[in-house]
């Protein structure tokens, strides 16, 4: 058989390596306009010319120096696994410090490939790259992409197979200048006769040394030449420090970025900088980053989201609801006609239809709810988000970063807890994990669109949005005690590139919309399948029970955690399952609801208007928000962190959501 | 010499140093922003994060970190 190439995409945030990723392989991986997007490696294959090729895209880094556990994921793969062939995704319109990046992987000494994406958008500019000079300078082949529409990739394809069948040393060097350029050779000369770390490429170990990376220190930790390498190190930056007057590291960045400077110099045809571009995406910032602007700006975008999601989700929502009202009487109408035995009438009627269906119909909204999230991703919006929080996260001691995480929670917490991958710290990283399911992620839609739909028809939206902002509130309020009690030093200060707004792309943000609303359809077919015909199962037995009675398991089950919940005004054993079931999927909690009842949409409605007073669904709703993160959103904090954090995630949100329902409740009461 | 927060929009500036961990020191120089870079001050409002452009960057600087960062 033949070898498989495997190929790496390096590049800065934003420069369009999962685009280019998604046109090599045909996959539909996530893209969006902030940075961190993508926070793990992913493994795709194509063929080309009859060569099977192993593709990997990595997360963003802005060199090999690592900071962050998403950045460690791309400088790992790069030093350790050594790709055959390493494609440099370039952001054409910063030349200058995507370069830097690839500078930094030729003096690694991987077989490098430029690709100028975005190129696109310069050139429409007037700005040509002169990519003849560029490749000769740097001695490696480059090629032009502007992946989002989807040109260039043949090109990629056929320079990857060229470069992997040649398979020429790299002989490219910035002159770093004499002083440098000593010491280099005497370290070089040194650690290459002691044949110390010698598999990776001498002059990038020194280089590394000399900057004083903490990860090629570690690897020296231990060594029998420890010392003496140390010392022979430390005597070559003690001697060029004396003659800087500045330290080392910024020296070689400097020279780095010199060299550069000059090459994007004599390789652009105008000088780089995208005026136009620029001056819109500056004119946006001075309204949405303001001082006072800022955070009302967010909550308003936030607001509408809510008024979207239920204005022209509810129309489309009623329709299914007919549709399974339809079904569900067709269903019984025909078990009739066939004199099949009742319990499998009840088992599709109750059990399917009731607990399928009455999740189901929540798919408009949460559609909705995705189709908005992804223009914020794609349009540039996030990255300020965070920026804007930066202040008030920080006085609430998390990270202005920590708010894409949250942001992403909206969504679903398990890509908002791996998002959390960005951070810096590994203890902010750590308590943004911790609060993040207390974002209301949109299981919980269903929930809220429910009861809130039956109590609080006219204000249904203003009413889901406090629930939102309520999990935004407790989050901060967790994080601030979390944080004195367990993590007691500073917050990592901020620094967060700011992305030029882009106008999302139709396609991509119906894809995502697309691919999340599957996934919830996917859902519904499995897991909550499943669960609800557990449910009606339990409802049913023992034999010759009557459904859904308190005297059927469930009903036990239920009657024993009831009193429970009394303080919080929704004691009754349908609910109290409900909530318990919940903890495997949350629109399970409407799921139950429908299969023990037996009717969904409209008729479940009617049911919990029976069941619950206004204010003991507010305390419900509130209690669904907090309770317990799902099953899969435990398994993810668990992979993230440890058994500990996750069983403080668990205990923590149970215990809270029970105060916190029960003081709706309660203090509620007083006033009715 | 004056930390950065200390500077208004739409002034220019020249890096002269940046304290702070080494980390976030690591990661500012790679992103471009060493001494002696010119950078502009798009926004600061005076108590909370700012952003700063280089060229066509736009980089987002937490309060605490323009502190850190001197400039002329």
């Amino acid at each position: 058989m033949k070898k498989k190439i495997k190929i790496a995409l390096a590049g800065n945030p934003n420069s369009g390596k999962t685009t280019i990723f998604n046109n090599l392989t045909g996959s539909r991986q996530h893209v969006g306009n902030w940075p961190g997007v993508t926070v793990e490696k992913k493994d795709g294959t194509f063929t080309y010319e009859g060569i099977e090729m192993k593709v990997v895209d990595l997360p963003g880094i802005y060199s090999l120096a690592s900071h962050s556990l998403d950045e460690k994921i791309a400088r790992d793969f790069l030093i350790e696994e050594k790709p055959d062939v390493v494609v440099a995704i370039i952001d054409s319109s910063n030349l200058e410090r995507n370069l830097y990046l690839a500078v930094q992987l030729l003096e690694l000494g991987v077989n490098l490939i430029l690709d100028l994406n975005m190129i696109d958008i310069i050139e429409n500019k007037g700005i040509k790259i002169d990519i003849k000079e560029l490749s000769r300078v740097m001695s490696i082949p480059v090629i032009k992409t502007a992946a989002n529409k989807g040109k260039g990739i043949d090109n990629l394809k056929s320079a990857v197979k060229d470069i992997y069948d040649r398979r020429e040393k790299n002989t490219f060097e910035i002159d770093y200048g004499n002083d440098l350029e000593n010491e280099i050779r005497n370290l070089s000369r040194f650690l290459g006769e002691k044949k110390i770390l010698s598999r990776y490429s001498l002059r990038w170990l020194v280089l590394k040394l000399l900057e004083q990376d903490e990860n090629i220190l570690a690897k020296i930790k231990g060594l029998p030449e420890e010392k003496e390498v140390e010392k022979k190190v430390f005597e070559s930056i003690a001697k060029l420090e004396k003659h800087f007057g500045y330290d080392v590291e910024t020296a070689i960045v400097e020279r780095r970025y010199a060299f550069l400077r000059g090459l994007a110099k004599e390789c652009c045809h105008k000088i780089m900088g995208i005026r136009e571009r620029k001056e819109i995406t500056d004119r946006i910032d001075q309204i949405v980053t303001n001082k006072f602007l800022g955070i009302p700006i967010f909550l308003g975008l936030m607001w509408l989201t809510f008024q979207l999601v239920f204005t022209f989700g509810a129309p489309l929502a009623a329709l299914i609801d007919s549709f399974f009202g339809w079904l569900g009487g067709i269903v019984s109408l025909g078990m009739n006609v066939l004199a099949a035995p009742a319990w499998i009438s009840s088992l599709l009627v109750d059990g399917i239809i009731g607990g399928v269906g009455s999740v189901l119909i929540f798919l408009p909204n949460i559609l909705l709810l995705f189709l908005i999230i992804s223009i914020l991703e794609g349009s540039g919006y996030m990255a300020r988000a965070a920026f804007i929080m930066d202040r008030v996260m920080h006085t609430m001691g998390l990270h202005g970063k920590s708010f894409i995480p949250m942001m992403l929670g909206f969504g679903c917490n398990i890509p908002g807890i791996m998002a959390a991958r960005t951070l810096e710290s590994e203890k902010d990283r750590i308590l943004t994990i911790l609060v993040n399911p207390l974002m209301s992620c949109s299981a919980r839609l269903p929930i809220y669109t429910l009861f809130a739909g039956a109590f609080f028809a006219k204000h249904q939206g203003l009413v889901v949005f406090s629930l939102y902002f309520m999990g935004i509130v407790l989050a901060i309020v967790v994080a601030r005690i979390f944080k004195s009690i367990f993590f007691k030093q500073e917050v990592a200060p901020l620094i967060m590139e700011l992305p030029p707004y882009r106008l999302p792309q139709v396609k991509s943000v119906l894809i995502h919309m697309w691919e999340k609303g599957s996934l919830f359809l996917k859902k519904a077919g499995t897991i909550i399948f499943v669960g609800v015909i557990f449910i009606w199962l339990l409802a049913s037995l023992p034999a010759g029970v009557e459904y859904a009675s308190k005297e059927s398991l469930i009903g036990k089950l239920g009657s024993l955690l009831a009193p429970l919940f009394s303080l919080a005004g929704f004691g009754t054993w349908q609910a109290a399952v409900s909530l318990l079931f919940g903890i495997v999927a949350k629109e399970i909690v409407v799921g139950t609801l429908g299969t023990l009842y037996g009717v969904e949409g409209m008729g479940l409605k009617n049911v919990i208007l029976q069941q619950f007073t206004p204010l003991s669904a507010y305390a419900f709703m509130a209690m669904s928000l907090i309770y317990i993160p799902c099953i899969a959103a435990i398994a993810t904090i668990k992979k993230e962190t440890n058994w500990k954090w996750t069983a403080l995630a668990v205990g923590y949100s149970l215990i809270l959501g029970w105060v916190v329902a029960v003081l709706i409740y309660q203090i509620g009461s007083l006033f009715s | 010499m004056k930390p950065l927060s200390k500077t208004l929009t739409g002034e220019k500036v020249e890096i002269i140093e940046i304290r702070g961990g080494r980390g976030l020191v690591t990661k500012l120089l790679n992103m471009g922003f060493y001494p002696g870079v010119i950078v502009e001050v798009v926004s600061n409002c005076g108590y909370g994060p700012l952003i700063v452009a280089k060229g066509g960057i736009r980089l987002g600087l937490g309060f605490g970190m323009a502190q850190k960062v001197f400039v002329k």
